[in-house]
């Protein structure tokens, strides 16, 4: 791997930035692996980096049936924080921003993650009591959170609408400092250059339309480029979960909807920090070209289109401009929607599975970015070593038979 | 935005209705007599298909009555709606039916 840096920069400039070499090889798949990774997402590519690089784990592909980074980890508002409710959760997020935080140096690519704080919203009396109970819990967590009243609010985001008057009046923020955005794609090419230079094969236009179970052990993939073998299988495919448990016979606790967003046209700088409200469901961040980046919540259907109903969009961006004022002369210029996989208790699933050699990773459903360093992190630990690590532990399948669920609804819910 | 039939009151906007998730699922009759995973099916576990899919939906800006829905959840392409007490309709109205019987007898 050729190593970026300003020297290199300069020196590709003076070329006329003709002799970049690729960011990664693109390897005809082989006839087998030790471990094949479903999903080309930032959690696949994470999962795949940590496997080379942390458990030596190197003759690895990732199998992706579009392009790199084209699921959700190319559709999302990059928001990125720690701050929420129980302590599995709580934890196993933390470290994924402490693994943010020194990312760009690890994977020498600038995934430009800008630590601008994240303010969750409260707009009644018991929105403000979960904000002062979560950032309580934060704080016995280690993890950095503040409550703060209307006026430092108003302070820190001049242009939002604290006045009584408002529809959703604003009695109060959590701040957590740490959280911030992230470049979404960079995120997906930065590990993906870096697992490929340690010998992880990245195979795009590679559908996996088949798992191969015998006796009671996943030996291999049946994809639209051949079938491949391998000891192991890790799927992490966001919203088609469901699809690749199907084809081993499992069932999950996960239904598929979508989940859109939109952003404006570019405007001179009006907001340095990420705004979110779980109660008006709407959340919203500018980015470094200008843009408005908003999201919404997701649509209440079942759905794997990428697309969703208007009136959801209708509905975040009114409760945008009931907070932004001003906001309601900017135009729109995108919208999009992804395909996220909401599990009941809105925590993830990272696990071991009743087969052998299969492992999930997913049901990050409307708040997965944030944690793609983590989970990966989390993800090849389960596969190395065939257990989880104490952080994912609790966030196995079977707690939905035992009970032991971590209900991060109301933290995580409409919140990203 | 979804145009849903309500079997009922007809085509309508989707913003009348609310979606009541996968139909057919019915309660068991003896939660006790399950193991702890079979209850957990029933409480969590959804086929959530990448098709054709049977849905119910709730008029609730309108006639405020449940009826099912086939919908292909990629296309989101609405092949019919249907009312749960007539003909084609889920497993729960059927179930119903015949536990009513069951009282009479
Ligand atoms: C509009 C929107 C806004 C969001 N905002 C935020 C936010 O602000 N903060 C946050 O933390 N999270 C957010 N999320 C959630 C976050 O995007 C996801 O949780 C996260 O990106 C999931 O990462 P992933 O790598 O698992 O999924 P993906 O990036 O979707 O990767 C899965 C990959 O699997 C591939 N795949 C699927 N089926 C197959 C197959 N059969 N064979 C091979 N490959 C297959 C797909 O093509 C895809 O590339 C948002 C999501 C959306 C849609
Ligand atoms: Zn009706």
């Amino acid at each position: 791997m050729k190593r970026y840096s300003a020297l290199g920069l300069l020196r590709n400039a003076l070329d006329y930035n003709r002799n970049w070499p690729a960011a990664w090889r693109s390897p005809e798949p082989k006839k087998s692996y030790d471990a094949i990774i479903v999903g080309g997402g930032g959690h696949g590519l994470a999962t795949a980096y940590y496997l080379a690089r942390d458990h030596g784990l190197r003759n690895v592909a990732v199998l992706e049936k579009g392009w790199i980074g084209g699921g959700n980890t190319g559709r999302n508002t990059s928001i990125v924080r720690s701050n929420y409710l129980w302590t599995e959760a709580s934890l196993l997020y933390e470290k994924s921003l402490q693994l943010w935080e020194g990312l760009s140096r690890d994977l020498n690519y600038n995934v430009m993650f800008s630590q601008r704080g994240v303010y969750n919203l409260g707009h009644s009396l018991q929105d403000m009591r979960d904000i002062e109970r979560r950032v309580n819990a934060n704080r016995l967590n280690g993890i950095d959170a503040e409550v703060l009243g209307p006026a430092e609010v108003k302070r820190a985001i001049p242009c939002i609408n604290t006045s009584p008057g408002a529809r959703y009046p604003i009695l109060g923020a959590s701040l957590q400092r740490r959280g911030g955005v992230a470049r979404h794609d960079a995120v997906a090419w930065g590990f993906a250059r870096a697992a490929d230079a340690l010998g992880v094969d990245i195979i795009e236009q590679c559908e996996v339309t088949g798992i191969e179970v015998r006796a009671g052990r996943a030996v291999g993939v049946a994809t639209t480029r051949g079938a491949i073998a391998a000891d192991r299988i890790g799927v992490v495919v966001a919203g088609n979960a469901g699809v690749l448990a199907g084809m081993a016979g499992l069932r999950l606790p996960i239904e598929s909807h979508p989940l859109q967003a939109f952003v404006s046209e570019p405007i001179r700088p009006v907001l340095d920090t990420v705004v979110m409200s779980g109660a008006v469901h709407g959340y919203i961040s500018q980015s470094d070209k200008g843009e408005l980046v908003i999201g919404a919540g997701i649509d209440a259907y079942n759905g794997y289109g990428q697309r969703g109903s208007f009136p959801v969009i209708e509905h975040a961006m009114q409760a945008i401009i009931e907070l932004f004022p001003a906001f309601s002369r900017v135009r729109m210029l995108r919208l999009w929607g992804g395909i996220v996989d909401i599990c009941p208790d809105a925590c993830p699933i990272v696990s071991k599975t009743p087969v052998q050699g299969l492992y999930f990773n997913c049901g990050w459903g409307t708040g997965g970015f944030k944690a793609t360093p983590g989970s990966g992190w989390v993800f090849a630990h389960t596969l190395a070593h065939d257990r989880p690590h104490d952080l994912n532990a609790p966030f196995s399948l079977d707690r939905f038979a035992s009970g032991a669920l971590i209900d991060e609804h109301g933290a995580a819910a409409v919140a990203h | 935005m979804l145009l849903i039939e309500c079997p009922w009151c007809g085509p309508r906007a989707e913003t009348e209705f609310s979606y009541g998730g996968e139909a057919g699922i019915e309660r068991p009759a003896d939660p006790y007599a399950l193991s702890d995973a079979e209850w957990a099916d029933y409480l969590f576990f959804r086929r959530n298909p990448r098709g054709a899919h049977r849905e119910l939906w709730h008029h609730a800006q309108g006639c405020r009555r449940w009826f099912g829905v086939e919908r292909d959840t990629v296309s989101y392409r609405i092949e019919k709606s249907y009312r749960l007490s007539g003909a084609g309709s889920g497993r729960p109205a059927a179930a119903h039916i015949e536990a009513s019987k069951e009282k009479r007898r």
